[in-house]
């Protein structure tokens, strides 16, 4: 009656050969198509830096600046993210559980979330400076924001039954929220966090637009002023590894904290 | 015909547990207020098993939410032990439709929630033995360590009885609570549900639409009218405990079943001329 063994919408239930040539193919792919482009005489090849050459640059800068780079850019992603998140959640719980606060917050939230991070550089150089707190304070922009929408949306799908039972069996206010709210909100601040971190890597570059020395948003900005194109891939896909990583490691995470939901993002 | 046999005492010995008196519920609105429930009286005794039976949409699961706590009479009383019923409590277990147990815990998990609560916490020392008890008894045992994902509907409605249950309530609240089983499900459920009376006796408020499930099941029908509901009228089930599935057979049963169903569809017919004026305005 309960069988996990097989689940034909599952990867696993595939041999593993299978599976590693089937997450292979499309980096494959996009590596030939790369070539192709290169060769194929459309593009001036001075203007496209080969793959081979751009992995040659990453091992040269990983025993130069790179691991500083990423330590900066991740150190500043997980500070807004974590900073973003922990506001987050309790502003998101108390809009998506209370009807009349959304009424009148909603908008307030619509309005600054539409406002792209990008756009707040300049109030921020005069606010904050151009430190670490800048940038900073632009990734916890970008996190919150994301991590609200999310939480207001998964708190308000909680169906009022489990709380009615709580009540039924006897459950105190306190009761129901460490017993029954925590437990149903954990999901969505897994989710919340997740979305936060996706946008927060997409904000990173901006924010290190604002004078940063170290970082690979920085990297990429000053090899753009020398035209080194070969750095600015480098770091490019640096930063699409890592919140790739992130990312993995999250859903690994989720599955086993709420193994009981019946889909798992 | 046996005498009815403890714990489901005769009803008219027992003492009045629950007691409706000239209960009228308003439901708020955008047209103003909607009588939902008007002028019920109507007492419930220690040990009775009474079902709650009439048109959809007419008010029967206010009168049962009354009960559990969730609706306040707009006038009258809800006395439960003569005293106004203030609010939901673990001495009323309520089975809701929808089961709503919960996704998060295991079998066990669910059963023993109730029992880890502060307001149960005199059965604390019997958790243990209190959750093998209903494992068992409900045929869980084999899933206690898995989540509700991987159970039947069957199984969750057997966790949701296992859960109220463990709280050791005097009443059992049930709203349609076989109403999304299928026919196979729903008659071993019903039989469950009468084995576990026989051996620890509560007194039942069941609200249905199965006029053959409130006859199996019940010591008193209570008929409720269209909109707003009020008692129609009262029916003394002459089938004694414990019953089994040749009850269905008794010629009783088939002139009982007429009786209700004719007075039921009375009502249904009137509850659907409530809506015709509306519609052909609309």
């Amino acid at each position: 009656m309960v069988d996990r063994t097989f689940d034909p919408l599952k990867p696993q239930a595939r041999n593993p050969a299978t599976r590693v040539a089937l997450v292979a193919a499309p980096w494959l792919a996009i590596v030939a198509l790369w070539y192709a482009v290169r060769s194929s005489g459309l593009v001036n090849p001075s203007l496209v830096p080969a793959p081979h050459a751009v992995l040659a640059k990453l091992v040269e800068l990983a025993g130069d600046r790179l691991p500083l780079d990423v330590w900066m850019s991740t150190r500043r992603v997980f500070v807004g993210v974590f900073l973003g998140v922990l506001v987050a959640v309790p502003v998101g719980f108390a809009i998506g559980w209370y009807p009349r606060v959304r009424s009148f917050v909603d908008p307030l939230v619509n309005f600054f979330r539409a406002l792209p991070p990008i756009a707040l550089i300049p109030l921020v150089i005069v606010y904050f400076g151009i430190g670490e707190a800048a940038k900073v304070v632009i990734l916890f922009y970008a996190s919150f924001f994301a991590g609200v929408i999310v939480m207001v949306e998964g708190i308000g799908q909680i169906s009022p039954i489990y709380v009615r039972v709580a009540r039924t069996l006897g459950a105190t206010d306190a009761e129901i929220f460490a017993k029954v709210i925590v437990p149903l909100a954990v999901p969505h601040i897994l989710t919340a966090v997740r979305v936060a971190l996706g946008v927060a890597w997409a904000t990173l570059v901006a924010s290190e637009l604002i004078a940063a020395q170290q970082g690979l948003g920085a990297l990429i900005q000053n090899a753009s002023s020398f035209f080194q194109l070969d750095i600015v891939y480098v770091g490019i896909i640096c930063i699409g590894l890592i919140a790739l990583a992130m990312d993995l490691l999250l859903r690994a995470a989720t599955r086993r904290l709420v193994d009981w939901q019946d889909r798992i993002g | 015909m046996q005498p009815d046999t403890l714990p489901m005492i005769s009803a008219m010995s027992a003492a009045v547990r629950l007691r409706f008196d000239d209960v009228g519920v308003d439901f708020p609105t955008a047209a103003g207020a909607m009588r939902v429930v008007e002028g019920v009286n109507l007492d419930v005794r220690q040990g009775e098993f009474v079902s709650i039976i009439g048109p959809s949409g007419c008010g029967k699961t206010t009168l049962l939410n009354m009960v559990g706590g969730f609706v306040k009479p707009t006038r009258g009383v809800v006395l439960l032990d003569d005293a106004p019923i203030q609010g939901p409590g673990p001495d009323r277990g309520v089975i809701f439709q929808e089961y709503g147990v919960f996704p998060w815990l295991t079998v066990r998990g669910n059963i023993e929630f109730g029992l880890k609560l502060g307001a149960n916490a005199r059965h604390a020392e019997r958790r243990a033995e209190i959750v093998e008890r209903y494992l068992a008894l409900m045929g869980l045992a084999d899933f206690a360590d898995h989540h509700p994902k991987h159970l039947s509907g069957g199984m969750r409605q057997r966790l949701a009885l296992a859960r109220a249950y463990a709280v050791q309530p005097e009443f059992l609240l049930m709203d349609e609570p076989f109403g999304a089983l299928d026919a196979q499900t729903r008659t071993a459920m019903q039989d469950l549900l009468l084995q576990v009376l026989a051996t620890e006796g509560k007194t039942v408020l069941l609200v249905t639409h199965s006029v053959d499930e409130a006859i199996y099941l019940s010591s008193r029908i209570v008929v409720v009218t269209a909109r707003p509901a009020h008692v129609r009228t009262i029916i003394d089930v002459p089938f004694a405990y414990p019953r089994s599935e040749s009850v269905h057979e008794d010629h009783r049963f088939a002139a009982l079943r007429a009786e209700i169903r004719t007075l039921v569809m009375e009502e249904y017919e009137a509850q659907v001329r409530q809506y015709a004026p509306r519609a052909a305005v609309g």
